[in-house]
């Protein structure tokens, strides 16, 4: 089967890609959803565009730790004990965010939503700012000792070129979420989804760049930018003028792909290291140094091939069941709206025909 | 200090988490069988029950999944010499849990719950089924890794380090085979206790007796043979540890020397590691041997022995578990199974009678029985984690070689106390919203002519 080494270090890159792509606009969702819904039945239907796929989405999370831990546990294991108190508190954030959007709408209190709003903003602030800074070091380097233990504090993970990522992920999480609220919203909550990615998209374009050459200047391969890097940076202006352009499928896409080759560049200029050493580069931590037994491997793949195209096609699914529109309307209260008789069975819905106005029983605050 | 820190760490959010991964498993199993059994009778009270433990389900889930993250990251953050030496190992039914399991569940679980309306029914039932398919399988996984801790096997030493050899070997570890049937019918112990609870405290407040009896009685019909084949399972996972991890079975009974044939004692005053003669009450003779042994005279090799030949084996050290956590924790668990047992018998007999919705006695105390499988969960986990003291891996390696050599006392403070702030604070506000909502009217019925409008999907 060849050496598998290099494949499973593409297949965390996949994982972790996969993951910004799709919690990224969770996360951009849970930043804006304040500033999306003017009120509270705006702020349920922000949230809702992603009730049904969030937590499939956070999955992927799981799953690179995981496959980091079984492919790579030299670089797990350096990776988590040097990480933290950050690991720590973006657990924290997580956990935050997650029972946020379970527990808000459980209790009929306008403090108690406000809370929850509150700290679900955080939670997504917080957590691509954390990963940021995580995915930062491996790059910029840390201070590893011989036998591949963090040696420094908690500060010297805050390094000037982690921060940076982490703040560019923060923006672009936000402009991927607004994007993908101008596709999933209707009214007047797709225009402030509209003029907040307009708001965003500089920034989060002039955060890319600035990345993107830091990244490069970090990794040290040369003058001319890899073909990744001048994508992400072509994506991020291609995201923005879009935007501008109000083109919002092709806006969300642009996006997408900023994203997911933002995130890819730092795996490929990091290649062969998974971690860099910043006490000596004899010390530096290399797919090989850090790989699991062949066997092991060989395993994993077997599984991996299966299971990934697996996933991948349910997941696509669940985005096509849920294609449609969340109006803000679905979510005011008051006298529930008489839903129109119609036969059982599947629904059949029209691209972008307004959904049947229906206040759910069981988990109505009312 | 580090190692009793990152211990406490790892005991507290491994306690907390399965609180909630039995309550998933087995309500998630129930659920699908509510909806099945509307899917098939197309009753209103099916559909109800189905909507009204569905919710239950979810607000458990949610925090059930944010817990296991933390265990996940965990490993390394805290136990990182361990994960750079059994990574290869231990790390691949972990991903493969990620791949197989948690991705399946969670998907699904945003299917079902918003899929209501939305998908055909049929598919809208697979759904659900596919969640608790996911429940189960994340469960094997996970409990393949840590029968691998529990008795390594499919693997050979490399320099010092095992390196696996053979994944099917992970996956037939007879530690693993039964412990998973345990678990998995312990986990549906705990579901069915947990709706048996809900529907007996409707039934005593006025809840709808017609719809409420139908649930208490599909939570008794799954109890019984649950907790039944839990402790039958549990006596022939014994016997499979008493093999592999002698000492763990040795401390369980405080059994200091070589017996044959063996009493097993109902209590015990005194005992623990500095008390090798403690009085202990009601021996049944011969009871031990049966329980670790399957045979009628068969010896059990008591710690001192053991300890002597270990240290031989391993070199000097101290390879005896906590004494006192391994008399108890077999004894509690033991004993609160029996009593969940008799509670489920005793709500059967009425169930035949036709009485379990007004026998107020019952119904109060199979309200309060809620608590007795969360007992008995947790002591199990005491008795397996704490008999395996000293070693984290069996054989392999020592618990206090396995933590991050550079991992400072105060990031494990500050770590540990903020997990115990945020497990407290969102631990309370769980249980409220629980009890909130176990105390909610039922769903309303649908009146005669919407019974074939798509049902409303559930939102945030």
């Amino acid at each position: 089967m060849g050496n598998l080494i290099p494949f499973w270090f593409i297949v965390i890159a996949v994982l972790w890609t996969g993951f910004f792509v799709l919690e990224g606009f969770d996360f951009g969702v849970g930043m804006l959803h304040g500033a999306v819904g003017q009120d509270d039945a705006g702020r349920r239907a922000a949230i809702n565009t992603i009730g049904p796929l969030w937590d499939g989405n956070e999955v992927w999370l799981i799953v690179a730790g995981a496959a980091m831990f079984a492919a790579f546990p030299g670089w797990y294991a350096t990776m988590f004990s040097g990480l933290y108190l950050a690991l720590a508190l973006l657990l924290a954030s997580l956990i935050i965010r997650g029972v946020a959007f379970e527990y808000r709408g459980k209790h009929d209190a306008a403090r108690w939503r406000h809370t929850w709003d509150g700290l679900l903003t955080a939670g997504s602030l917080l957590a691509p700012l954390l990963i940021g800074v995580g995915l930062g070091d491996l790059l910029h380097g840390l201070p590893i000792d011989s036998s591949q233990n963090y040696t420094g504090s908690f500060w010297d993970l805050l390094q000037p070129y982690g921060l940076f990522t982490g703040v560019t992920l923060v923006l672009v999480c936000a402009l991927h979420g607004a994007t993908y609220l101008c596709l999933k919203t209707t009214g007047t909550m797709r225009e402030s989804s509209w003029l907040l990615a307009r708001r965003v998209a500089p920034a989060a374009g002039a955060f890319v760049i600035g990345f993107i050459i830091w990244t490069h200047v970090t990794a040290g391969r040369g003058f001319f930018l890899n073909l990744i890097e001048l994508l992400a940076i072509l994506a991020v202006l291609a995201a923005g003028w879009l935007v501008y352009e109000h083109r919002d499928g092709f806006a969300f896409a642009a996006t997408t792909v900023t994203i997911a080759s933002c995130i890819v560049s730092i795996f490929v200029d990091l290649y062969p290291n998974v971690m860099v050493s910043s006490t000596s580069p004899a010390y530096n931590l290399t797919v090989h140094n850090t790989a699991s037994a062949p066997y092991s491997l060989k395993a994993m793949t077997v599984v991996v091939i299966i299971f990934l195209p697996l996933v991948l096609a349910y997941q696509a699914w669940t985005y096509y069941v849920f294609r449609r529109r969340v109006s803000r309307d679905q979510f005011v209260q008051g006298p529930p709206p008489t839903v129109p008789p119609q036969a059982a069975g599947p629904p059949s819905p029209v691209p972008g025909a307004p959904e049947p106005t229906v206040t759910p029983p069981g988990r109505s605050p009312a | 200090m580090q190692l009793d820190l990152a211990r406490i760490q790892f005991a507290f959010t491994t306690i907390n988490h399965f609180f909630f991964v039995p309550v998933t498993i087995g309500l998630a199993f129930l659920t699908a069988l509510l909806q099945t059994a509307w899917h098939r009778s197309g009753r209103d009270e099916y559909l109800r029950l189905t909507r009204f433990f569905g919710t239950l389900l979810v607000i458990n889930i949610a925090i059930g999944v944010v817990t296991g993250l933390v265990q996940e990251f965990e490993f390394g953050m805290n136990w990182g010499a361990w994960s750079r030496l059994v990574g290869n190992i231990f790390g691949a039914p972990l991903a493969m849990e990620g791949l197989a399991a948690f991705f399946l569940e969670s998907t699904f679980l945003g299917l079902w719950l918003f899929g209501w309306g939305r998908l055909p029914r049929r598919v809208h039932l697979l759904t659900i089924w596919a969640v608790s398919a996911g429940s189960l399988l994340s469960a094997a996984f996970i409990l393949a890794a840590n029968s691998w801790m529990q008795h390594p096997v499919g693997y050979t030493m490399v320099n010092g380090k095992p390196v696996l050899n053979d994944i099917w070997a992970v996956f037939t570890n007879p530690v693993f085979v039964w412990g998973y049937a345990k678990v998995v019918l312990a986990s549906l112990t705990t579901g069915a206790v947990v709706m048996l609870a809900v529907s007996a405290w409707q039934l005593r407040h006025g809840g709808d007796r017609g719809v409420f009896t139908r649930s208490a009685r599909l939570a008794l019909v799954v109890l019984v043979p649950a907790i039944l084949f839990t402790m039958l399972v549990g006596d022939e996972l014994g016997v499979i540890e008493a093999r592999y991890q002698p000492m763990k079975i040795a401390a369980a009974e405080a059994q200091w020397t070589t017996c044959q044939p063996c009493s097993f004692s109902l209590f015990q005053i005194g005992g623990g590691n500095n008390d090798q003669t403690p009085t202990q009450i009601i021996a049944i003779p011969h009871l031990l041997s049966l329980l670790a042994t399957n045979s009628w005279n068969g010896k059990v090799v008591g710690m001192t022995p053991l300890q002597q030949q270990y240290s031989k084996q391993y070199g000097p050290g101290n390879y005896v578990p906590n004494v006192f956590i391994q008399y108890w924790g077999m004894r509690v668990m033991a004993y609160l199974a029996v009593l969940v047992l008799l509670i489920g018998l005793w709500g059967l007999w009425l169930v035949r009678r036709r009485a379990v919705a007004t026998s107020r006695v019952f119904l109060w105390v199979a309200v309060w029985g809620a608590v007795l499988p969360f007992l008995m969960n947790t002591a199990g986990w005491f008795l397996t984690e704490s008999g395996r003291q000293p070693w984290i891996v069996q054989g392999i390696m020592l618990t206090k070689n396995g933590i991050s050599p550079t991992v400072s006392v105060t990031w494990l403070w500050t770590s540990l106390i903020g997990f115990i702030l945020l497990y407290g604070t969102l631990g309370t506000v769980d249980l409220l919203l629980m009890l909130r909502y176990s105390r909610k009217q039922l769903p309303a019925p649908r009146a005669g002519a919407d019974v074939d409008t798509p049902l409303p999907a559930v939102q945030y």
